[in-house]
């Protein structure tokens, strides 16, 4: 058994290799930049426990002796300090680690939540079509109507006030997945229904509907498999739009506490003392903040360009 | 006695078939404003109007006609793909156009469809082998995988397909193997009746022959009942045991092959007919049409074909034709026809 | 001189990691007011011929050697500015979809009146005059009222006589059909034909005929080129190519028509597929398919050469013809 796997699996590898997909990603330098870059932040934020030197949310750990340290490579820095230290006295390199580990969790499942709701939204309107089609579609123009961040932001405010601020921070990551995750998911089915009502007329379809399958099985099994090219390059937009979401809640005071800072909430916390020259709180985190969301971009960029299928024929 | 009558009762029965498109669905999209009045319209387009034809078991039935007369429309609804606007669908002796998906569910082992369009009839992310054994396994769900394998294989070699292709993606093949593949999946499922809606007009011609060979066979070691659209005559006369000619949505003239081809006498049969381009016949003297296809959203009064033939009279303008039975057997529907105006 | 000379034509196209030829040296003429018919499937080249005879060939694809000489000049050679002086002008094209050939933004007579006025110095009232004219030859009711309407407004064979009249519009020498009735109803395209053919031949122009359908090619043509994997296989006289082909994959083509065979009997096929471009077998690309195909066939590409008045691409045929004229001799 494990023979026939071990002859086979070059194979395959090989195939993948050679597919178009990942045969232009090669040959698109932007690609490979900003995957290395973007593999690199997040392997960095999920090793973020053995990486960091201190714990950032154990305040005992911070001295304020320590606090607004400058950065090693400038003049006055000390060299326990990579990034410097922010008022609290706590090591920015870990706070930033621990920081970019939050912004990637919320915005993956903020998109995942987001994909959810839209994909079936959208593959139930599209499929279904007539007044069902209707009643969604009009659902999602009215959540459109609505800016993400206003809503976002009566959302936690109200919740925040009813809930005081101490249960409001303990559960403040599940809060911001859920609110940037319903904001956000007619662009999910918007997309996903355009594609499924070109694909619904499709002869594959018909003769799936002639073999006698049922609605659920036609939707998951045939139109979802062929609707996957859009949703990818979607995903990519939106974990970056979710990141950005998230940074600016925080930002805002709306999303994480200070005590567990995501990077929205380090920019913030560092920009009261941007005047008194304490820049390097805001910029480094800021810095990494635009690289992670650029790189994401670039990705997406290419990605579309490459299952774009007026541009490519598979 | 009985045994008798189930015999010849025709497989498939059509009752005056009709199917109308909406174009104006919403309330706002029918109010028009119209000499100063507000009037409520809705147009539609007439795709099938009142179609009778029988299928009987072991035929071949070919629906021609040119782009618009309904033909496609006539295979969606036999298929159940589309619901008719009026009239009935009756397939061995039940009626089956208003049973819900679940009823249906036993008829579809009997009746299947191929598709014109090979490159969109298989789904792109399905390997052939999983688009074989998909409707095998849903429709016999008693049989083990090793038996789904085996009934798949065994339909593959039929048609020509090499069982060991089968972890390939329909891109990988040509448009023939393509349609071929196509045919198994409807055979997978050992149906008595299969519509085939246009099945090789997008294919080459050195592969229409290998396709309708392959549909003969099947024709022959199933028994299988055809239900077989296309526009190309000389496909119908090689293929067809009996012809129905279309024009928007109405049956011109229905024959057994032979005799249509020897003698057609609706004048768009005719004309149809002469128009296809002959290999060795350096005269083309084909019966020139004035004018094209009226579109079907208003369908004129009387006879459909009346603004292009050359026979038409008052009456015709006036009065549909029935379709009414001819000394060799054909039906035909036209007043000409019928008044004696038009010289066989 | 005949009035476009092609020699020894080769276009490839460069993919990812190979160059494909899709051209494989093909030489023919046409002669002044001469109709041919270049038959083939799809995937054969037929319409990359049409395409490279006004240098319209884009990337990837590239004109890879050899020469299209029109009234002597190059067109392989020329030049951007020397090329919009012969397409549309002395040869002009009309494509298979009516539908999307013309501009729908566009009028009738706004197209018809630029495409004259781009290459005539002619006021509009002239130019219109022209449309008009060009209009009624090929039988549009009304033509006046056409120039006002918009392509959308009119049925899709009126829309390919209307493609027809702007090929016409600038009296070419020669005029390359790509399919140009594919896309229409039997009807419709036996009148499109006929109208064709009545014009060709009333104005002596030239006309080079693409198509799947030998019947079209049988009634429109005098000269029949049947190509296979980017190669001319056959060429020669249409009747003589219809009547008795020589090559093997031309007499499948014929045989495997429905007409040929009675109702209801098996049709003669011809096994397998064409080839694709990317891996054709060495030899004469046929071979895999042919029942007449031997060691040399599938080792030695054959040589177009001449037979009387047909030229054959085929290794058995040769060899039957010198059987033929020994025994002759004998």
């Amino acid at each position: 058994m494990t023979d026939i796997n071990a002859t086979r699996e070059p194979g395959r590898l090989g195939r993948v290799w050679n597919s178009n997909f990942v045969y232009s990603f090669r040959k698109n330098p932007v690609a490979v930049v900003s995957m290395a870059i973007f593999l690199l932040i997040a392997a960095a934020a999920l090793l973020a426990p053995w990486l960091a030197p201190v714990d950032p949310y154990d305040p005992s750990l911070f001295d304020i002796m320590d606090s607004e340290l400058p950065p090693v490579w400038s003049d006055s820095g000390d060299s326990r300090f990579l990034f410097g230290t922010d008022d609290q006295g706590r090591d920015l390199w870990s706070a930033i680690l621990y920081g970019t580990r939050l912004s990637l969790i919320i915005g993956l499942c903020a998109v995942a939540l987001q994909a959810l709701l839209g994909i079936s939204i959208g593959l139930i309107a599209g499929y279904v079509g007539g007044r069902t089609d209707s009643l969604l579609m009009r659902l999602a123009d009215i959540q459109l109507s609505f800016s993400t961040l206003m809503v976002a932001i009566i959302f936690l405010a109200v919740t925040q006030a009813m809930f005081g601020s101490e249960t409001f921070n303990q559960y403040a990551v599940f809060m911001l997945i859920a609110v940037i995750g319903v904001a956000e998911w007619p662009q999910y089915a918007r997309t996903v229904r355009a594609t499924v009502l070109a694909e619904k007329k499709k002869e594959y379809v018909d003769s799936a509907r002639v073999l006698g399958f049922g609605p659920l099985r036609i939707m998951v099994r045939h139109i979802l498999p062929n609707s996957l090219s859009p949703i990818f390059v979607i995903s990519t937009v939106q974990v970056a739009n979710a990141i950005i979401s998230e940074a600016s809640l925080s930002f805002l005071g709306l999303g994480m506490p200070p005590s567990q800072p995501s990077l929205g909430s380090l920019i913030s916390s560092g920009f009261d003392y941007i005047f008194s020259g304490s820049w390097w709180i805001t910029a480094i985190p800021g810095v990494v903040l635009v690289v992670l969301v650029l790189v994401i971009n670039l990705l997406g960029d290419w990605m579309r360009d490459v299952l774009n299928p007026k541009l490519y024929k598979g | 006695m009985k045994d008798a009558i189930t015999q010849d009762a025709p497989l498939l029965k059509l009752k005056g078939l009709e199917k109308r498109f909406e174009l104006d669905k919403g309330l706002l999209e029918q109010i028009k404003f119209k000499n100063g009045k507000l009037t409520r319209e809705a147009r539609a387009v007439h795709a099938v109007n009142g179609i009778n034809l029988t299928a009987n078991r072991g035929e071949a039935l070919c629906v021609v006609g040119e782009s618009g007369c309904g033909k496609s429309t006539v295979a969606r609804l036999v298929a159940g793909l589309l619901t008719p606007s009026a009239g009935e669908i009756h397939y061995d002796g039940s009626r089956i156009d208003t049973l819900g998906r679940r009823e249906l569910l036993p008829l579809r082992k009997k009746m299947q469809m191929v598709f014109q369009n090979p490159y969109s009839s298989l789904n792109p992310r399905m390997t052939i082998q999983q688009a074989l054994e998909e409707p095998v396994s849903h429709h016999f769900p008693k049989l083990s995988r090793a038996e789904v394998r085996d009934k798949v294989a065994e339909v593959m070699r039929s048609v020509g397909v090499d069982p060991s292709w089968g972890k390939r993606y329909p891109h990988e093949f040509s448009g023939g193997q393509r349609q071929r593949i196509a045919i198994a999946r409807a055979l997978t499922v050992d149906p008595e009746f299969v519509i085939a809606d246009e099945p090789i007009s997008a294919l080459d011609v050195s592969i229409q022959a290998q396709i309708l060979n392959l549909m003969l066979e099947a024709k022959d070691e199933r028994g299988l009942t055809y239900l077989f659209i296309t526009h190309d005559l000389s496909v119908v006369q090689h293929f067809g045991t009996r012809v129905a000619v279309l024009y928007l949505g109405t049956l011109c003239e229905l024959s057994d092959t032979a005799t249509l081809f020897e003698n057609p006498k609706h004048p768009y049969s005719r004309a149809l007919l002469s128009a296809v381009p002959q290999l060795k016949d350096d005269k083309p003297n084909h019966i020139r049409l004035k004018g094209e296809i009226p579109t079907p959203i208003e369908m004129p009064q009387g006879c459909p074909f009346q603004s292009r033939c050359a026979f038409a009279t008052n009456r015709c303008q006036a009065e549909k034709p029935r379709p009414l039975q001819q000394p060799d057997g054909s039906l035909v529907a036209c007043h000409a026809v019928e008044e004696g105006r038009i010289d066989a | 001189m005949s009035l476009l000379s092609v020699r020894d034509l080769t276009v490839k196209f460069a993919m990812r990691d190979q160059t494909v030829t899709a051209l494989n040296q093909i030489s023919f003429d046409v002669g002044r007011g001469e109709r041919i018919g270049i038959v083939g499937e799809s995937g054969a080249g037929k319409s990359i011929t049409g395409f490279s005879l006004l240098n319209l060939i884009s990337k990837p694809g590239f004109i890879a050697g050899g020469e299209i000489l029109f009234d002597g000049q190059d067109i392989a050679k020329m030049k951007e500015a020397e090329l919009r002086k012969i397409r549309g002008n002395r040869m002009a094209m009309i494509f298979q979809d009516p539908m999307v050939t013309l501009n729908p933004v566009l009028t009738i007579g706004q197209q018809m009146v630029e495409t004259l006025m781009a290459h005539r110095k002619l006021s509009r009232a002239e130019a219109e005059q022209i449309a008009v004219l060009k209009l009624r030859e090929v039988y549009i009711p009304s033509p006046e009222e056409r120039l006002h309407q918009y392509p959308h407004e009119l049925s899709g064979g009126m829309r390919q006589r209307i493609i027809i009249a702007i090929a016409l519009l600038l009296d070419p020498q020669l005029i390359i059909a790509d399919e140009p009735t594919t896309a229409l109803d039997v009807t419709i395209q036996a009148d499109i034909m006929e109208l064709l053919l009545e014009l060709c031949q009333s104005n002596k122009v030239g006309l080079i005929l693409i198509t799947h359908d030998l019947g079209v090619v049988s009634q429109m043509t005098e000269r029949t080129l049947v190509m296979y994997a980017g190669r001319i296989i056959e060429n020669g006289p249409t009747r003589e190519i219809i009547n008795d082909p020589q090559h093997p994959y031309t007499q499948g083509l014929i045989n495997a028509l429905p007409q040929q065979t009675l109702p209801g009997h098996k049709l003669k096929q011809i096994p397998g597929n064409m080839p694709a471009l990317t891996d054709i077998p060495p030899g004469c690309p046929f071979s895999p398919r042919c029942s007449y195909a031997t060691d040399r066939c599938r080792s030695e590409r054959p040589r177009i050469s001449r037979y009387g008045t047909v030229e054959v691409a085929c290794h058995e045929v040769e060899r039957l013809l010198k059987d033929e004229k020994k025994e002759m001799t004998a």
